[in-house]
């Protein structure tokens, strides 16, 4: 009787738990993208499982911030299918932490760091009023974890770029996301500081799924488990693939040429 | 000085100019926060002066000139928001064609308006000494409006106007917010409109929060701030325009803008002094 039990339950709701378990974090299908003059994505597939960390690299203007934004549901797909969570994007996106290329912002604002992270928990609890004591937990705590929480009071214009850049990250950690997507976190800091950003992200893979952007394919490697490479077409590569060869089919002229053994 | 304080314990309608002006302070200094730190002065002044189109129109007819006022002033935030929502490329052309197109309809209107001409002057330059006494009670409820939206919203009002990609992507509805915080705008232009009249509602919208931003890094304070230089600079204004029976909106502005430009001056002055100061100091 109680054998024949179980099973039941487990046809509800853990089963769908389990399932979710099971599913990709990021499912991209067939996907193209063309913006009014120009064909940036063509037919590019990528799946991400929970707890990768991969790397997305590609020349200037091959895609890659377009990629995110479909990912993050800022924009339509015009052929393809996009699952985030097995969500569409514009309902996971809530579960996304997102930390911008150039912060989308005037330095000048009059606003402290503490109200900048405290953004990122806007869409958590109820719609009217102010942030509350949990909210204000939550980003004291999410600047600890990016060893800024001395900066808290001050104004966001009186950061550096390497400040700046871990504020940022705060901002996207502090709504509690299941996926971390950066868009070239360090193009604005000097190599010390890129390499602290790197080790802070390698320990919030331990609990996060991530997705970086990056124009430098050398330094990322050290980090990343794959290698993504967009140039309107996309290929995955495992990082110690990572040669002359890739970096030349990817940047240097004659794309089609060069056979890659791996394609996911 | 101390004519103006004699004639106002004597006065019914200074008193209610005095009231006017700080009920008007109180919209000054929570959105002109808004329209200064989120860089929409061009919008503000567009929604401002399309709004003679409404009073223009509601003249012609016989209805209040205040209620006419308002509803255009929200139609041109309402068509001024969508253009730049919609349309993006050539914002600022688009908002300059609606802001003439507004005034021209006013002028027309209250040209063929029979014996009513007159008013044409204190529409764009305003008479405080003119508010009746009911209208306090309309700028009253206008103010709780305001302050109410912008407290209930304020974490969504913030989003949109610092990072609006990121208000987007924590599932605010920025569109929404932006045409919300556009007629909060047009709300204010009107409750200012009757204290200094149309053409120099943007000053007096912008020029206390201004000056609050030299000084503060919060909005918060930069509201709070503003609210009290714009009570200064309306009650100081009738007080010195009184004696020398000068127009008092005039006057208040250029108190305004004689305080923003000194402010702007001397923020200046301390940045370089503490750069200084840094430099010889390591």
């Amino acid at each position: 009787m109680l054998i024949g039990f179980v099973p039941e339950i487990f046809s509800n709701d853990a089963c769908a738990i389990l399932r979710a378990m099971n599913q990709p974090v990021i499912e991209v299908e067939d996907l193209s993208f063309s913006y009014a003059d120009a064909l940036v994505l063509e037919r590019v597939s990528l799946v991400i499982e929970a707890g990768e960390f991969v790397g997305l690299v590609g020349p200037n203007a091959g895609g890659k911030s377009t990629l995110l934004k479909l990912i993050l549901g800022l924009l339509e797909p015009q052929a393809g299918r996009i699952r985030v969570l097995g969500q569409s994007p514009r309902q996971a996106v809530r579960h996304i932490g997102y930390v911008p290329q150039h912060p989308s912002f005037p330095r000048d604002f009059p606003i402290s760091v503490e109200q900048v992270v405290l953004m990122g928990r806007l869409g958590i609890g109820p719609l009217l009023g102010g942030y509350r004591k949990r909210d204000r937990v939550s980003a004291a705590r999410a600047l600890e974890e990016v060893e800024a929480l001395e900066l808290a009071r001050r104004p966001i214009g009186t950061l550096s770029g390497g400040q700046l850049q871990r504020v940022l990250l705060a901002r996207a950690l502090v709504g509690e996301p299941r996926i971390l997507i950066l868009d070239e976190p360090t193009a604005n800091i000097d190599q010390r500081a890129e390499g602290d950003v790197f080790d802070l992200l390698a320990d919030l893979n331990q609990r996060l799924t991530i997705l970086l952007v990056s124009h430098d394919i050398a330094f990322i490697s050290a980090y990343v488990g794959r290698v993504a490479c967009l140039n309107r077409t996309l290929n995955c590569h495992p990082t110690q693939a990572v040669d002359e060869h890739i970096i030349q089919h990817l940047y240097g002229g004659h794309v089609r040429q060069v056979a890659h053994g791996h394609k996911l | 000085m101390s004519a103006f304080l004699a004639a106002l314990g004597d006065y019914a309608f200074l008193q209610t100019a005095l009231f006017a002006g700080l009920l008007a302070s109180i919209g000054c200094g929570v959105v002109g926060t808004f329209v200064v730190v989120k860089r929409i002065t061009f919008m503000a002044g567009g929604i401002a002066h399309s709004v003679l189109g409404g009073m223009g129109v509601a003249l012609y007819f016989g209805l209040d000139p205040f209620a006419g006022a308002l509803l255009a002033a929200i139609l041109s935030a309402l068509l001024i928001g969508s253009v730049r929502l919609v349309w993006k490329t050539q914002e600022d052309t688009m908002i300059g064609a609606l802001w003439a197109i507004g005034m021209a309809i006013g002028v027309l209107f209250i040209a063929k308006t029979p014996g009513y001409t007159s008013d044409l002057m204190s529409f764009l330059f305003g008479n405080i000494l003119l508010v009746p006494t009911r209208e306090l009670w309309l700028m009253a409820g206008l103010d709780l409006v305001l302050v109410a939206t912008i407290a209930l919203f304020y974490r969504q009002f913030l989003a949109i106007t610092f990072d609006e990609e990121l208000a987007r992507l924590r599932g605010v509805p920025v569109a929404f917010f932006y045409l919300l915080l556009l007629c909060l705008v047009a709300v204010t232009v009107v409750l200012l409109i009757q204290v200094v009249g149309l053409i120099l509602v943007i000053a007096l919208l912008t020029l206390p929060a201004a000056i609050a931003g030299h000084y503060v890094y919060s909005l918060s304070a930069m509201m709070l701030i503003a609210t009290v230089l714009g009570g200064l600079f309306t009650s100081l204004g009738l007080a010195i325009s009184f004696g020398p029976d000068l127009p008092a909106g005039p006057t208040m502005i250029l108190l305004a803008g004689g305080v923003y430009v000194l402010s702007a001056l001397f923020s200046r002055f301390m940045a370089r002094r503490r750069a200084t100061r840094r430099t010889l100091a390591a």
